[in-house]
């Protein structure tokens, strides 16, 4: 029992993780039909914009304050917004309407910040400070659940609320869930579509630069490879959920962490293998994923 | 949607201020799509007042055409709007210059509700017309909250075309309103269309020669790409050599709606 209830709550952390990452993925490509492949890059900068500032804050021991890590968090969710901003304006925009140029230049960005990182603060992994209370013991039905994963549930559905709030209520949300559907009918109402493009990029750029800091929480370390490992995951996330759909990106990421966990446990590390079968089942059984556009 | 469209006495207000004689000069517009060569130098005018009807077969290019005189299909040629060029404009831009466009297929927001694809359409600093749109299409009022995608197929139309005139426009662009209509619903959209065209220049592009006959003043025939006539609605339709030849259907002079 206590087992079941450890591994479910670490799948519902991880879960949290992937769909900090994936909403971002999923809301550009649903609006803008190109897969960012430099959504890890975004990650990568918010972990270590976060270390770097925590390095600064902490005490001998490692650990921060709950205030410094706050403004770590913010740091993160700030530099993520930043490059998120800056990937649209710079770099997408001048290629409108030549989604494959889009997707190339967002690969080569992923490499490049990759190459960047690594070269400038090496592969290894960088200890990731952190409040004591995060590295703390939650006895729950039996378990011993590390606090982290507590953090990352609370975060996730904080923003899971938040980003439906935003999406029902918002006029910025009206475009963007329009924008999914037909773009092209939300220009022939006159409206700049292309604010939203930008739009959606720094929010999903805030989202994984988020998740990068919590990534450093979760894994205790932050290190280069970081992003491309979460970026996979969350690809898959978006794919099973159903591209451009948020609560369809949340369900997945609950099954996907969930099935990771269990199946790494009582099948000793096919957690991965697991994923790309559930990947392939929902693809044959729903191609457009589990709360894909119909049409 | 309900019959009161043409039982409603009221005229659109707003619309009616001076019109230039002509409103849109198109010419020389030539337009490729996956490497094919579809528009290949159109040319013609649309008056300042009533309907100007765009005829042709399947396929010929008048879905582009209206999709070039907005920029949403990449274009050559010169488009001028009032006097205004529109050429290299954003599609949002030349919609800001007054132009309401009704897709063909409606191109209604499926998952938003009537009420969010009306709000959609709603700009900063321009009163939105919900009085008068809600007059032409009572049913769209009361169905507010339902999903657009689940409306039927003339409700669908109706919304389309309501999303298109929230704000004032001088010049409306409506492609193939009766598409998979019911006769009735056809009829019922006719008489919606004819009272807005009392207001507003009306581009029309439409296979429903009957529906043609009620409201279109002149008519432009495509074909192979170009304008192969031009002229008086009616003069047109009277011709059945002419229609045949261009269209492949004979107008009949006893067709009705
Ligand atoms: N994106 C595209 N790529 C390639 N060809 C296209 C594309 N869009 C349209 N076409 C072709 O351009 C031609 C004109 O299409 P268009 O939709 O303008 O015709 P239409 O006159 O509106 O026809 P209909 O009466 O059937 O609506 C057609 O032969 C069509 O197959
Ligand atoms: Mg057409």
């Amino acid at each position: 029992m206590s087992t079941i209830v450890l591994l479910a709550l670490t799948g519902i952390g991880l879960a949290g993780l992937y769909f900090l990452v994936a909403s971002g993925l999923t809301l550009i490509f649903g609006l803008m039909r190109v897969l960012n492949f430099a959504h890890g890059a975004f990650l990568l900068l918010g972990g270590y914009c976060a270390w770097l500032l925590g390095a600064q804050l902490m005490d001998a021991a490692g650990n921060v304050s709950n205030a410094g890590f706050l403004a770590m968090l913010i740091a993160a969710l700030a530099a993520g917004a930043v490059i998120g901003t800056l990937t649209e304006l710079v770099l997408i925009r001048p290629l409108y309407r030549r989604e494959f140029a889009q997707v190339l230049v967002t690969v080569g960005l992923g490499l490049v910040v990759g190459a960047l990182v690594m070269g400038i603060w090496g592969g290894d992994p960088r200890n990731f400070p952190a409040p004591p209370w995060t590295h703390g013991i939650v006895r729950i039905l039996g378990a011993n659940v590390p606090a982290s994963r507590f953090l990352l549930i609370g975060v996730a559905l904080l923003v899971l609320v938040a980003l439906v709030a935003f999406l029902r209520h918002t006029r910025y949300g009206l475009i963007v869930r329009a924008g999914v559907e037909n773009r092209t009918m939300v220009s022939a109402l006159g409206i700049d579509v292309r604010r939203a493009f930008t739009l959606v990029f720094a929010l999903g750029g805030a989202l994984a630069g988020l998740s990068g800091a919590l990534a450093g929480v979760y894994f205790g370390a932050v290190s280069p490879g970081l992003g491309s490992m979460l970026l996979i995951d969350a690809f898959i996330v978006v794919v099973i959920g159903g591209l451009g759909s948020i609560t369809g990106s949340a369900l997945a990421a609950l099954a996907v962490g969930l099935l990771q966990q269990f199946a790494n446990y009582y099948f000793t590390g096919i957690g991965d293998l697991a994923i790309v079968l559930l990947l392939a089942v929902v693809l044959l059984v729903r191609p457009r994923g589990m709360l894909g556009a119909s049409t | 949607m309900s019959a009161g469209a043409a039982a409603s006495p009221a005229r659109l207000p707003g619309a009616a201020v001076a019109q230039p004689a002509i409103l849109l000069h198109v010419r020389d517009v030539h337009a490729r799509l996956g490497g094919a060569h579809i528009l290949q130098g159109v040319d013609f005018d649309v008056p300042g007042r009533g309907v100007t009807a765009l005829l042709g077969r399947n396929g010929v290019g008048k879905t582009t055409t209206l999709r070039a005189i907005l920029g949403i299909v990449p274009r050559s040629g010169t488009v001028t709007f009032d006097g205004q060029p529109l050429d290299g404009l954003a599609t949002f831009r030349v919609i800001l210059r007054g132009i309401g466009y009704v897709p063909e297929d409606r191109d209604v927001f499926a998952g938003l509700t009537v009420a969010e694809n009306l709000r959609l359409a709603e700009r900063r600093g321009v009163p939105p017309r919900y009085d008068l749109v809600f007059d032409l299409f009572p049913d769209l009022a009361a169905r507010r909250r339902q999903a657009a995608g689940t409306l039927s197929g003339g409700q669908q139309q109706m919304l389309s075309i309501a999303r298109a005139l929230l704000n004032p426009a001088r010049l409306l662009l409506v492609d193939e309103p009766s598409k998979g209509l019911s006769p009735r619903l056809v009829g019922e959209t006719v008489a919606a269309l004819a009272r807005i065209a009392e207001d507003i220049p009306v581009l029309l592009v439409e296979q429903n020669l009957a529906a043609v006959r009620k409201l279109a003043e002149h008519v432009l025939v495509m074909a192979e790409g170009r304008i192969v006539h031009a002229g008086p609605a009616a003069d047109f339709l009277a011709d059945a050599a002419l229609t045949q030849t261009l269209l492949g259907v004979s107008a009949g002079t006893g067709a009705q709606a």
